[in-house]
């Protein structure tokens, strides 16, 4: 059996794409910290008190009293944790990585969607994306991105955007067809078609591609906090290397919060609306118009 | 049916150039597989049809001519091709080969760009399981077309509250799809074909979802609509007995084939094959033919001004015991009779229009033989058929009626009406 070793041409790779392309990767890399400190300072200049109410109010557009309550008590308990900057900063890295990863993921789902054979070339990728260990290509960030959020959030796109892809994809190919076809039976253009009927009868699914990425996001800063992204992850990072579990606990402790808040904010997005209003009065008169008389006679 | 529409059928049947056909369909042939080309341009509907690996024609060679303002029905069981035929007239479907002529233009090679215009404002389409967009209000799906085309916002209101009149459903503009029934979403589906203005309507068993009795009002409402608006309709059923109420002609396909066209009447007389027989030996003829059918001209007429001695001689040549009296517009003055007309020979009177009686009963030509089985045979006259002017165009004698209810052939299978009509739903 001859042995094939595929792991020298990848580093050759990756040592390549460091020595050529590194102005690329120092650019990629400035937008991405004007981001991520755009996203702090609007989370972090204003006292903690004033965020805190602005959370709960969100909480509280979905009328849900439970929620709001939850939220308030969890923020406070971060606070009084002591730990406010550092859950800010994963929020912070949570957003942005989550904005990039739909902003490349639905995209690519409708691409999908739209063509079987892009669809055929996309799933291995995304399978590899998904399974592949974050180590494996946290390493590599590294050295792209140097030390830092950055790479953090690099690694967590990949980890990411999967489920927005999917799940857009998923979405638009389960419209009924009969649907789609009448809107072409009436002279739809394409690009009509698709944001007037595919997008928003996909959109619960969409919607629920978001939310499993903003969870897979959290789960990953948490890993990039390895590699000095800061954050929570730092805190989780410190505590076990200095065999302080009760460290270790608080932060996790405040991840969970983080996450429970995060999905439950856009878990109730993903849920189609329905005017209540109409809803009623449909109920209140019965289907009478089964025989109504016709106006032509 | 009314006259005009059957010379346009004539002329349609003929080939006589003197009306156009609204849709000539000469060859289409649709082969679903890898090498049939079923890759549609356009690419943007997930599910493709094409699991055979061995092409296998859809549609085989398929050719018919639809008149303007024809029903024209498209009938047969599932998996005879009659979908894909219907959704090749506006290439919903492409066709792999044939010749495709609507209004008399080529459609099977029109560039995208036209094809939509035509899809928008000449070909609409109403489906089986209605496909309203549920995101949009029952007005927004009534103006669909018209938004498409972007009409503005008065334009689009006005016409599809003038459709959701028409279909009965005006004041549900502003409900969802969801909150209606299915019978009320049908409705929707054909505003939304209506409001368009679009001559030809495609229906892909519009009813086929709906339970019975809705079924029967959709019918009724859709030949109602078809009386006053004359719109040229394509429809497609599995359902002999709504082919055969509603179509001026039909089609039928089995196996990507046709197998018949014609009229009902002609199916239900002169079957093509055994395949047709078997058919037909379903179908409740009672409701499906109608008194304008099998209707024949009058043996003996007589005016108001005829001479009572010579009506009474031709009546005793047929040996007819009475005969229909007619004024000056053709419309029906009376009845006379034998022994009316003696006694008046023998009493010198000369005017025919004294000697009449009302012991008569006519009906519209459209009325189905169901309705007019109590009315023959009941008075010495037979059972007259009007047209819409009241004016006599035929008689149905108890015999012609007999022969036209019995089914070819197979007489123990003579229909009295109770066959249901959603046995096969």
């Amino acid at each position: 059996m001859p042995e094939i070793n595929v792991g020298a041409p990848v580093g050759a790779f990756v040592d390549w794409l460091t020595a050529n392309f590194g102005p690329l990767f120092h650019a990629i890399s400035t937008v991405m910290l004007v981001l991520l400190d755009a996203v702090l300072i609007v989370l972090t200049a204003p006292s903690p008190y004033i965020v805190i109410l602005v959370l709960v109010a969100l909480a509280l557009l979905e009328r849900k009293w439970g929620f709001g309550l939850f939220t308030l008590l969890a923020f406070l308990l971060i606070l009084a944790m002591g730990l406010w900057v550092e859950a800010m900063q994963t929020l912070a890295l949570v957003v942005v990585a989550t904005l990039i990863a739909v902003a490349i993921g639905i995209p690519v789902g409708i691409w999908a969607a739209r063509s079987r054979r892009v669809s055929n070339v996309v799933r291995p990728i995304l399978d590899f994306m998904q399974t592949l260990p974050v180590f494996v290509y946290l390493i590599p960030a590294v050295f792209f991105f140097g030390i830092g959020a950055v790479p953090g959030v690099v690694a967590t796109l990949v980890f990411a955007i999967p489920p927005a892809v999917r799940l857009t994809e998923l979405g638009i190919r389960s419209v009924d067809k009969e649907v789609t076809e009448a809107a072409v039976a009436f002279g739809a253009k394409p690009r009509q078609m698709l944001r007037e009927v595919q997008l928003p009868l996909a959109m619960p699914s969409i919607m629920a591609g978001v939310n499993q990425t903003l969870m897979l996001a959290l789960s990953c800063v948490v890993i990039a906090g390895l590699v000095g992204s800061g954050g929570l992850g730092a805190v989780v990072v410190r505590g076990i290397s200095t065999l302080d579990v009760g460290a270790g606990f608080e932060g996790g402790i405040a991840v969970v919060f983080l996450a429970i808040y995060l999905d439950r904010l856009t878990s109730a997005l993903a849920k189609p609306r329905r005017r209540r209003t109409k809803a009623r009065k449909a109920e209140a008169e019965p289907a009478t118009a089964d025989q109504p008389a016709l106006v032509s006679s | 049916m009314t006259t005009q529409l059957r010379k346009a059928q004539t002329a349609a049947q003929n080939g006589s150039p003197a009306v156009e056909p609204a849709i000539q369909v000469t060859g289409l042939t649709k082969v679903y597989g890898p090498r049939g080309g079923s890759e549609s341009k356009s690419g943007w509907f997930g599910g493709k049809k094409s699991e055979a690996t061995k092409p296998k024609a859809a549609a085989d060679e398929v050719s018919f001519s639809v008149a303007p303002g024809e029903f024209f029905v498209i009938m047969g069981l599932s998996g005879s091709g009659k979908s894909t035929v219907l959704r090749m007239l506006n290439r919903l479907v492409e066709p792999t080969s044939g010749e495709l002529l609507i209004g008399g233009r080529d459609v099977a090679t029109m560039p995208e760009g036209d094809l939509r215009e035509l899809r928008n404002r000449k070909i609409n389409m109403v489906f089986q399981h209605f496909a309203l967009f549920p995101h949009r209000t029952v007005r927004e799906n009534a103006a669909y077309a018209l938004h498409v085309r972007n009409e503005s916002a008065e334009k689009r209101a006005e016409r599809a509250d003038w459709a959701l009149q028409t279909v009965g459903l005006g004041e549900w503009g502003d409900a969802l799809p969801g909150e209606l029934s299915g019978g009320m979403r049908q409705r929707v589906g054909l505003a939304r074909a209506l409001a368009s203005d679009a001559d030809i309507l495609l229906m892909d068993e519009p009813f086929s979802a709906l339970d019975p009795l809705i079924r029967r009002d959709m019918q009724d409402l859709l030949m109602t609509l078809q009386r006053d608006l004359r719109r040229t309709v394509v429809f497609v059923t599995h359902d002999l007995n709504e082919a055969m109420r509603m179509g001026d002609r039909i089609m039928i396909m089995r196996n990507g084939k046709v197998v018949q066209l014609g009229t009902a009447h002609e199916i239900l007389n002169t079957p093509a094959d055994d395949y047709v027989t078997e058919f037909i030996s379903d179908v409740d003829r009672s409701r499906v033919l109608t008194a304008g059918t099998i209707m024949q001209a009058p043996l003996v007429t007589a005016t108001e001004h005829d001479d009572p001695e010579d009506v009474l001689r031709r009546l005793s040549n047929v040996e007819g015991v009475g005969a229909y009296v007619l004024n000056d517009e053709g419309g029906i003055a009376g009845v006379t009779r034998v022994d009316l007309l003696a006694a008046a020979v023998g009493q010198q009177r000369t005017a025919l229009g004294q000697l009449v009686t009302d012991e008569y009963r006519a009906v519209d030509a459209d009325t189905p033989l169901a309705d007019i089985c109590a009315l023959v045979g009941r008075n010495s006259v037979p059972l007259g058929v009007t047209d819409a002017d009241g004016r006599l165009v035929g008689v149905v004698p108890r015999a012609t009626l007999l022969a036209a209810l019995a089914t070819p052939g197979t007489a123990d299978s003579a229909v009295v009406g109770a066959r249901k009509d959603h046995d096969n739903a």
